[in-house]
C-alpha cells in the first residue's frame, strides 16, 4: 500500500473520529457522576437537525452551533429530570431520548423544509470550512508529489475543521477538570459515593445535574460537526449508531479520557476503513464489509465480557440517590 | 400499608401517561400547522373502520405483542432487553432458512417449523448477552444493544453473500415456496360475497401471538420457574437464600425473551413478505420496550397495549398518506409513551398515590 493511501485512510481517521469522541467525552462526564446516558445518540441527532437548520437559516454556522447546543441541552434536561428529580430508570429515560430525537426530527425538518425530513444543502459561511496550516499544500498533485512529512502534515495534520482540532484540546481539558480540580473531585465522588458527597454538605442534585448538562454541550457540538462540517446538511437518522460506539468507545476506554481519545481514534479508524475498502483481502480469504462495521460493537463485547481487562463503571452509576430523611 | 388500589395501579398509571403523551402529541400537530382532532379522525377512519385497515393493524399488532412479552418476560427477572430488535434479525434467517430448505408439505407443518426455529435463533442471540450477564457481569443493556448492531452487520452479510439468489439486486433471499405461505385473514374470513381484510397482511401468526400471550401468563404466574423469575426479579439475594440460581434464571429468562422477541419473525418474514429482506423488523423489536411498559409487564396488559401501537402504527400510515404528518409523528408519541409510563412514571405515580391516601384518610375519619 502506498504512504499516501495510508495517510489519506488516517485522515479519514480523524474526521470521523471527532463526533465519535466529543459524545465519548460527553458520556464520560455523564457517567462519571453516575449519570448513565445512552441517549447520546439522540441528543447528537437533535443538535445535527437544529445546528443544520439554524445555520441554512441564518447563514452562520455559529449560530447553527449554538442551536444544536440548545436543542442537545433541553433533551439533556429532560434526561436530568427524568433520573435525577423524579429518580426515574435512566436508561429507560435514555431510550426514550433517542426515539423522541428520532421522530421530532424528521418532523421538524418536514415541517420547516418540505423536503422529505432533510435540510437543504449547506455552502460558504453556513459550513465549517477546513483550517489550512500556515505552509500546507492544499492541491490534490502537489500533495502527491510533496515529501513524506510534507504529505503527512498537508494531508493529515492541516485541513480539518477546528471542532477536530477542538475536540483534541477537549482531552487534556477534561483530564484536567476532571483529575486536577475541586468540581471534577466532586463530579467523580457523586459517581462513585453520593451519600458521602452529601454529607460533606455539597448537592448531589447540583453536581449531577451540572454533569449532564456538560454532557448536553458536548454532544451537541458533535452534532453540529456531523451536519455542518462532516456533512453539508441534515439527514434522517444522520448519526447512524454513533451515539452508541461513542458509549462503546467509553467503555472501551474504562471511563477515562486519554484512553477515550485512543478508543475513538481505533473506532474512527475502523470506520474509515470499511469507509474506503469495501472488502479486504487477508491471502486466502476477504474480510466482508460487514465484519468491519461489527468490528466496534463486537470488541466492546468483548471488553464487556472482561476477557481483556475487566471494565468497571462508576460504582453509582445508574442509581437514583435517596437522601436519607 | 399500600398506598393505591391495585386496580389503580395497573389501569390509572398508564391511562394517565397515555393521556399525557397523547396530549404532547396533539400539540406537536398543532405545532407543524395540522389539526390534532382531524389527524385523530383520520387515524380511526384509517386504522379502525374498515376491515382492511383492521388487517394492518392486527399484523402489526402481532408483531408487538412478541416483542412486548419479550421484553416484559425480561423486566420480571429485572433484566433489562434491548435486543429484542436484533434478536428477531437473527430469528429472521432462521424463518428463511427453514422455509427455503425444507421440502415442507403443507404450511401448517411449515409454520410449526418456523416457530421452532425463529424461537431457536432468537433465543440463541439472547444468550450470549445473557451469559456474559450472568457470569461475566457485563450490562445487558449495553451488551443487547451492540448485538443489534452486530445482528444487522450478520444479516446483511447473509443476505448480500449467501442467500441473495443469483442475478438479483437487492439484498433479499428468494421467495419461499408456495407451501409455506401462511393463509392470511382475507383467505380464512372472506366469502365471495362479503369479501373480508382484502389484501392486508394480516396472518395466522395473530393467534400464535395470541396463544404466547396465554403461555406467558401460565409461565410467570403459575408455574415454578415463573415464581422463580418473579422471586429473583424482586430481590436477588433473597432469591439467592431460598435457592434459586441467579445464573441459571437469568439465562433463562433470557432466552424465553429472545425467543418471543425472534417469534416476531414468523409474522413479517414468512407471513408478510414471504422472503427475508433486510429491513423486515421496522423497530419492532424497540416498540416492545413501549408496550411493555404501558402493558405493566402482564400479558392482558401487552396485548391491549399492542392493539393500541398497531392502531396507531396504521393511523400514522394512514396520516401520512393523505395528510403533511410524516409517520415519524409515531416515533414521537411512542418515545413519550416509554418517557411518562418508564422514566416519569414516579412523577405521575405521586400525585395519584396522595389522592388515595387522602381519600383514605377522609374514610378513617368517618
Amino acid at each position: 500500500m502506498e504512504l499516501l493511501t495510508i495517510i489519506q485512510v488516517l485522515d479519514s481517521t480523524m474526521r470521523l473520529a471527532t463526533p465519535l469522541l466529543l459524545a465519548c467525552l460527553a458520556g464520560l462526564y455523564s457517567e462519571r457522576a453516575g449519570i448513565f446516558d445512552i441517549g447520546l445518540e439522540g441528543k447528537m441527532l437533535a443538535a445535527a437537525l437544529l445546528s443544520a437548520a439554524v445555520a441554512f437559516t441564518s447563514g452562520n454556522v455559529w449560530l447553527g452551533m449554538l442551536a444544536g447546543i440548545g436543542a442537545s441541552m433541553a433533551l439533556s434536561l429532560i434526561h436530568g429530570i427524568a433520573s435525577i428529580t423524579f429518580r426515574g430508570n435512566q436508561l429507560i429515560s435514555g431510550v426514550a431520548i433517542n426515539f423522541l430525537a428520532s421522530g421530532l426530527t424528521v418532523l421538524i425538518a418536514q415541517d420547516w423544509f418540505s423536503q422529505g425530513g432533510r435540510t437543504p444543502s449547506l455552502a460558504g459561511s453556513a459550513r465549517f470550512e477546513p483550517i489550512t496550516l500556515p505552509g500546507a499544500l492544499t492541491r490534490v498533485r502537489d500533495i502527491a508529489e510533496a515529501s513524506p512529512l510534507m504529505q503527512i502534515y498537508s494531508e493529515l495534520v492541516s485541513g480539518h475543521t477546528i471542532i477536530v482540532y477542538l475536540s483534541l484540546l477537549l482531552v487534556p481539558l477534561t483530564w484536567w477538570v476532571l483529575f486536577r480540580t475541586r468540581f471534577g473531585l466532586r463530579l467523580r465522588a457523586v459517581g462513585e459515593n453520593p451519600a458521602a458527597v452529601d454529607t460533606a454538605g455539597i448537592s448531589v442534585v447540583g453536581i449531577r445535574f451540572a454533569a449532564v448538562m456538560i454532557c448536553g454541550i458536548l454532544c451537541g457540538i458533535a452534532g453540529a460537526y456531523l451536519a455542518t462540517a462532516l456533512q453539508a446538511q441534515f439527514v434522517k437518522e444522520m448519526t447512524a449508531g454513533r451515539g452508541f460506539i461513542a458509549l462503546a468507545a467509553l467503555i472501551f476506554a474504562k471511563w477515562r479520557p486519554w484512553h477515550a481519545l485512543s478508543a475513538c481514534l481505533l473506532f474512527g479508524l475502523l470506520q474509515a476503513i470499511a469507509v474506503r475498502f469495501q472488502s479486504i483481502d487477508v491471502g486466502t480469504f476477504t474480510i466482508p464489509v460487514q465484519f468491519m462495521e461489527a468490528l466496534p460493537y463486537i470488541l466492546t463485547v468483548v471488553i464487556l465480557a472482561g476477557f481483556v481487562g475487566k471494565a468497571i463503571p462508576p460504582r453509582a452509576g445508574g442509581e437514583p440517590y435517596i437522601k436519607e430523611r | 400499608m399500600e398506598k393505591m388500589p391495585k386496580w389503580a395501579d395497573a389501569t390509572l398509571v398508564p391511562l394517565i401517561s397515555l393521556l399525557l403523551a397523547a396530549f404532547l402529541s396533539a400539540l406537536v400537530i398543532l405545532a407543524i400547522g395540522e389539526d390534532p382532532v382531524a389527524a385523530f379522525k383520520l387515524m380511526v377512519e384509517g386504522a379502525l373502520m374498515r376491515s382492511s385497515g383492521w388487517g394492518y393493524t392486527l399484523y402489526y399488532a402481532t408483531n408487538f405483542i412478541f416483542t412486548g412479552l419479550a421484553v416484559a418476560v425480561a423486566f420480571h427477572a429485572r433484566l433489562f432487553n434491548i435486543g429484542g430488535e436484533g434478536q428477531a434479525m437473527i430469528a429472521g434467517l432462521g424463518v428463511a432458512l427453514c422455509c427455503l430448505y425444507i421440502p415442507w408439505p403443507h404450511w401448517s407443518f411449515a409454520l410449526l417449523g418456523s416457530c421452532f426455529f425463529a424461537g431457536l435463533f432468537g433465543a440463541a442471540w439472547a444468550l450470549i448477552p445473557a451469559y456474559l450477564q450472568a457470569k461475566r457481569g457485563s450490562h445487558i443493556v449495553i451488551t443487547t444493544i451492540m448485538f443489534n448492531y452486530i445482528a444487522f452487520s450478520v444479516l446483511g452479510y447473509m443476505l448480500v453473500n449467501v442467500l441473495r439468489p443469483a442475478r438479483a439486486m437487492d439484498p433479499a433471499s428468494a421467495r419461499f415456496p408456495a407451501a409455506t405461505n401462511l393463509p392470511t385473514f382475507e383467505d380464512m374470513f372472506s366469502t365471495a360475497a362479503a369479501p373480508l381484510f382484502r389484501s392486508a397482511p394480516v396472518n395466522v401468526s395473530f393467534f400464535v401471538a395470541l396463544a404466547a400471550c396465554v403461555l406467558v401468563y401460565l409461565l410467570i404466574w403459575r408455574t415454578r420457574l415463573g415464581y422463580e423469575i418473579r422471586h429473583f426479579g424482586f430481590s436477588e439475594t433473597a432469591a439467592n437464600y431460598a435457592g434459586t440460581s441467579s445464573v441459571r434464571i437469568t439465562i433463562v429468562a433470557m432466552l424465553i425473551s429472545g425467543a418471543l422477541a425472534g417469534l416476531m419473525a414468523v409474522n413479517t418474514t414468512q407471513g408478510e413478505a414471504e422472503r427475508l429482506i433486510l429491513n423486515s423488523t421496522e423497530g419492532a423489536g424497540f416498540i416492545g420496550i413501549a408496550v411493555a411498559l404501558m402493558g405493566r409487564n402482564h400479558p392482558v396488559g401487552v396485548l391491549l397495549a399492542a392493539l393500541l401501537f398497531g392502531f396507531l402504527y396504521q393511523g400514522g400510515a394512514e396520516l401520512a398518506l393523505w395528510t403533511n404528518i410524516p409517520r415519524e409523528l409515531i416515533t414521537v408519541i411512542q418515545a413519550l409513551v416509554i418517557l411518562f409510563t418508564g422514566a416519569l412514571d414516579n412523577m405521575v405515580r405521586a400525585p395519584l398515590e396522595r389522592i388515595f391516601l387522602s381519600m383514605r384518610k377522609n374514610k378513617g375519619a368517618l
